[in-house]
């Protein structure tokens, strides 16, 4: 008999459909799909209205992936690619989807998407994706005006956070609540090397810190390293978190605290989800693309 | 290349220590509280001056031990979570082995990450110091010293006294360091001799995209599955290392006989790799590379025993 190996690093995968709400009533269906190096995004816009979204995770290959992550959202709606009028390609894989209009780089897209979640308000966007970080500043039309990333090292990054939850045995999603779960705020582990902090985090399981002493002190660092990239940049409000550890608090609130901003939530009324932005900013640039050239069309004709 | 021994100058006479000894139990301090004291009454006995360095290292802590400046015994211990009791452990072994008991070495001193730990130590050097000391003894010719450990590497320049002139660190990213390689190693599933040595066999130089070592893993993984040649994964794999090596190394400055020591150097294929890319004629492996810190250490003890009889003696000349 073998036993089953838990995944701790593996987060569910999401599907959203917008209830009542038929992409057939629509005039102009567009898609934008975010392959990242973790997850893959897809969004589906009707009349530039979110219709549904998927969020599933990278596999070794990009085209294989993006198609995944489009016949998650299309699922069981009737939708075929035809029925799509424009898609825009986003992300780490974005030159890899094979039915892309045109591929938009994720930086324009998270600061559109964002604009477009909270409003014409937000300054700074803080991407936390699977395998980079980025700090976007953008304005009150969610155009970029500047950006700095961390693309070269896991530390800052949810594949960090992946391989703690799988050293430690805890659920990724578990990580945040269970970080605040402690005495005392403890002192950070290294926030240069994933390598290290984990072996740091092993180190101080064994000196007897309980698992949510260790979580919060990994947290600490990981939001240390992010807070130095927002400080390099310039912090300016709203300030709003994207990407996958935009749902861990353990890391969102210690970024807060480090910058003394509170993120701007996602307002409540909105079933979105952080995760998507890049892929939702895609679809947004998809709408207005494909709306740009009907309107040439109907000049030209 | 040749095996050098290790020569002390230890001007070390038991009788100052005798002298000492006699000084101050004159001074009504009784013998028992003498005992905390390095200089120990080992010289008494037949078994020559014994000294002790310990080079506690993020992954190992290795103990070099001599007997009248010639080394007598190398021990190697993990570092495990509790340094000083590794050390300890260590050093018991080492005594163990000398036939002598842990309160007789004459002097102890140590280096590492996590000499800070060791309250035994009668001396705490830097991995710098303890570096450039042991390259000196090893190989007099040695003017740029690499020493590339599981969590660090570092890069000294030295004169031709041993004195450092300049020296670069990295102890902040495992991408230039042994782990970074041990962890490629794990990821194809071969032992890190074997790593190194199927390196060599490589015909075609592929380029490694990441920097990180976690992002390294997913690539040797996707390399793999892509039918990639293990021996050409792991030449990449060094060549990407070296690559990050030779860039500190090249900030402490190269000149002179270049010379590698730390428990990576054991590594063929890296220490090829690196080779290749300082450009360099020669890179001479250190013998027993990875005791290059605890042998500097152990210098400094020596010195440190030295001194202190001296001053032993100088006391009871006073007196």
């Amino acid at each position: 008999m073998t036993e089953e190996i838990q995944e701790f690093w593996r987060w569910s995968e999401k599907n959203w459909r917008a209830p009542g709400l038929d992409w057939r009533d629509a005039s102009v269906v567009t898609a934008g799909i975010d392959v990242g190096s973790v997850s893959s995004q897809a969004v589906i816009l009707a009349d530039g209205v979110v219709f549904a979204y998927h969020s599933t995770r990278t596999g070794s290959n990009s085209p294989d992936s993006a198609k995944k992550a489009l016949g998650g959202a299309t699922e069981g709606t009737g939708m075929t690619l035809d029925d799509v009028h424009y898609v825009v390609g986003t992300g780490y894989g974005r030159v890899n989807v094979p039915f892309a209009n045109r591929a938009i780089t994720e930086i324009a897209c998270h600061a559109r998407g964002a604009n477009s979640m909270i409003g014409p308000t937000v300054r700074t966007i803080l991407d936390m994706g699977g395998q980079d970080c980025k700090v976007i500043r953008c304005d009150e039309k969610g155009k970029v005006q500047n950006f700095i990333m961390n693309d070269k090292c896991a530390a800052g990054t949810g594949r960090g956070m992946e391989v703690i939850a799988d050293a430690l045995g805890v659920p990724i999603e578990d990580i945040g609540s269970r970080s605040f779960d402690i005495d005392d705020e403890p002192p950070p582990v290294s926030n240069v090397c994933t390598v290290f902090a984990k072996s740091e985090a092993t180190a101080l399981l064994k000196a007897g810190w309980s698992i949510n002493r260790v979580l919060a002190s990994y947290c600490a660092a990981m939001a240390e390293r992010v807070a130095g990239l927002i400080d390099r940049l310039g912090m300016e409000p709203e300030f709003f978190i994207t990407g996958g550890i935009a749902k861990n608090a353990g890391v969102v609130r210690r970024i807060e605290r480090l910058v003394g901003v509170k993120a701007v939530p996602l307002p409540d009324d909105t079933d979105l989800d952080p995760q998507i932005a890049g892929a939702l900013g895609a679809a947004l640039f998809a709408h207005a693309l494909y709306r740009k050239e009907q309107r040439a069309a109907a000049a030209a004709g | 290349m040749c095996r050098r021994v290790v020569v002390l100058r230890v001007e070390v006479c038991a009788r100052a220590r005798e002298r000492r000894g006699l000084a101050l139990a004159e001074a009504g301090v009784p013998a028992t509280t003498y005992r905390g004291n390095r200089v120990r009454r080992s010289s008494d006995k037949e078994t020559g001056m014994i000294v002790a360095g310990i080079d506690v290292g993020s992954k190992n802590t290795k103990i070099v031990a001599l007997r009248d400046g010639e080394v007598a015994v190398r021990v190697t211990v993990s570092s495990g979570f509790d340094q000083e009791e590794s050390a300890r452990v260590g050093l018991e072994k080492a005594a163990a082995e000398l036939d002598i008991g842990f309160d007789d070495f004459a002097f102890v001193a140590a280096t590492g990450v996590g000499r800070k730990a060791i309250a035994f130590a009668g001396h705490l050097l830097t991995e710098v110091a303890a570096d450039a000391r042991g390259a000196a003894a090893l190989d007099p010719e040695a003017r740029t010293v690499i020493d590339v450990g599981a969590d660090e590497a570092r890069a000294i320049r030295v004169d031709e006294g041993g004195k450092v002139l300049d020296f670069a660190v990295n102890e902040k990213c495992a991408a230039g360091a042994g782990a970074f390689v041990e962890a490629m190693s794990r990821a194809l599933e071969v032992s890190l001799k074997e790593f190194g040595e199927i390196s060599l066999e490589s015909t075609e130089s592929i380029p490694m995209n990441a920097q990180c070592t976690v992002f390294a893993e997913s690539e040797v993984v996707s390399l793999i599955h892509s039918n990639t040649a293990p021996k050409d994964i792991a030449r990449a794999v060094h060549d990407a290392m070296a690559g990050r090596v030779s860039a500190m190394v090249r900030r402490a400055g190269v000149q002179g006989a270049v010379v590698i020591g730390g428990g990576v150097a054991h590594n063929v294929g890296f220490v090829q790799a690196l080779k290749d890319t300082l450009g360099v004629a020669e890179l001479r492996v250190l013998p027993q590379p990875e005791y290059l810190g605890a042998l500097g250490a152990a210098l400094a003890a020596a010195d440190k025993a030295g001194d202190k009889a001296g001053e032993g003696a100088r006391v009871a000349g006073e007196a």
